[in-house]
């Protein structure tokens, strides 16, 4: 009998200190197949965030650095830059760092159009500090700082990271996948390594948002989390490329999506 | 034929994989706790595993080996 499925190479055997059923494993996966199958583990430099997945510099087998909270982009752009043909950058964010905090370093590094790959985790929602209202919370979403719901009158209105950088002219890519099923973990799979192979082909700055889970703040069972993503997340968060320059997808480049 | 191994001391119990199964032969572990203190995932019926993966596809903590 031979192997069909094992850990990938690029993740090192330690065990995740993330809750039971977080997405976070299935995404660190992911990274770490793509790393496998296009070879650069050792040339690689991944950017941990701050978030739950601040210890992701435990689990990849390449070399990491923790950045200051949002500011994983500047620090990816400053190791790109130090060695541009031969680095492979990838910063790992999630919500409350990329699309808050983080919101001006992710904006400019789009605008810039760096040579980086980022892998964005939206699961709506503060996990590390115990499931405060994030900026991607969904309107009438009950967190630990909107006991009543999301009330976007006080609150505004969630930010969507991929249709807000496809108005820049700047990013190469842009993408929202999720892991909730089989067939979404394909499809992340293949978005995350296009995201890389991008970075290899020189052509500029990827993003991959992740629609993920949060069992534990959400105050759901892993599996009812996973139903959860395709009744209220996806419905606002639609999937799909929101850009893709080189297949001219995306606004003002007269593909599909520029009607 | 084919075949399916947890690496069960670090199954925290989640479940995604029994979900996952188009057999439906995975199950939580009634009688064994794990070091984590987990019931931890098994194959119900060995012989009847495909080896497709999906299992593996889904599990958080990539605890799962498939060979076929």
């Amino acid at each position: 009998m031979a192997v069909v499925f094992e850990r990938p190479k690029a993740l090192l055997d330690v065990p995740f200190h993330y809750c039971p059923g977080c997405t976070h494993g299935i995404v660190h996966r992911l990274v770490a197949e793509a790393i496998d199958e296009l070879g650069i583990e050792g040339r690689t430099v991944g950017i941990a965030p701050v978030g739950c997945s601040v210890m992701a510099y435990d689990y990849f087998a390449c070399d990491m650095i923790e950045a200051a909270h949002g500011r994983a982009p500047a620090v990816a752009t400053g190791v790109k830059r130090s060695d541009p043909d031969n680095l492979i950058v990838f910063t790992y964010q999630g919500d409350g760092d990329l699309a808050s905090i983080g919101t001006a370093e992710t904006v400019h590094a789009a605008a810039r159009n760096e040579n980086i790959t980022i892998i964005f985790i939206n699961n709506a929602i503060y996990g590390m500090t115990g499931g405060q209202m994030a900026p991607t919370s969904l309107p009438g979403q009950v967190t630990q700082t909107s006991p009543y719901g999301r009330d976007p009158k006080a609150c505004g209105y969630p930010v969507k990271i991929c249709e807000m950088l496809a108005q820049l002219e700047g990013p190469e890519y842009l993408e929202r996948v999720t892991v909730n099923s089989v067939a979404h973990v394909r499809a992340a799979k293949k978005a995350i390594k296009k995201a890389f192979q991008n970075q290899i082909d020189g052509k500029g700055f990827s993003l991959i948002e992740v629609l993920s889970s949060c069992p534990t703040n959400w105050g759901m069972t892993p599996k009812k989390a996973m139903e959860w993503i395709d009744e209220k997340m996806i419905p606002y968060y639609p999937l799909g490329v929101y850009k893709d320059r080189s297949a001219g997808i995306g606004p003002g480049l007269g593909g599909k999506e520029d009607k | 034929m084919a075949k399916v191994t947890f690496r069960t001391d670090e199954c925290k119990g989640c479940g995604l994989c029994i979900d996952a199964c188009p057999k439906g032969i995975l199950k939580l572990s009634e009688e064994t706790i794990n070091k984590k203190g987990h019931h931890p995932a098994e194959c119900a019926d060995p012989d009847a595993c495909v080896g497709c993966a999906s299992c593996a596809l889904m599990c958080p903590d990539c605890i799962i080996t498939v060979e076929r």
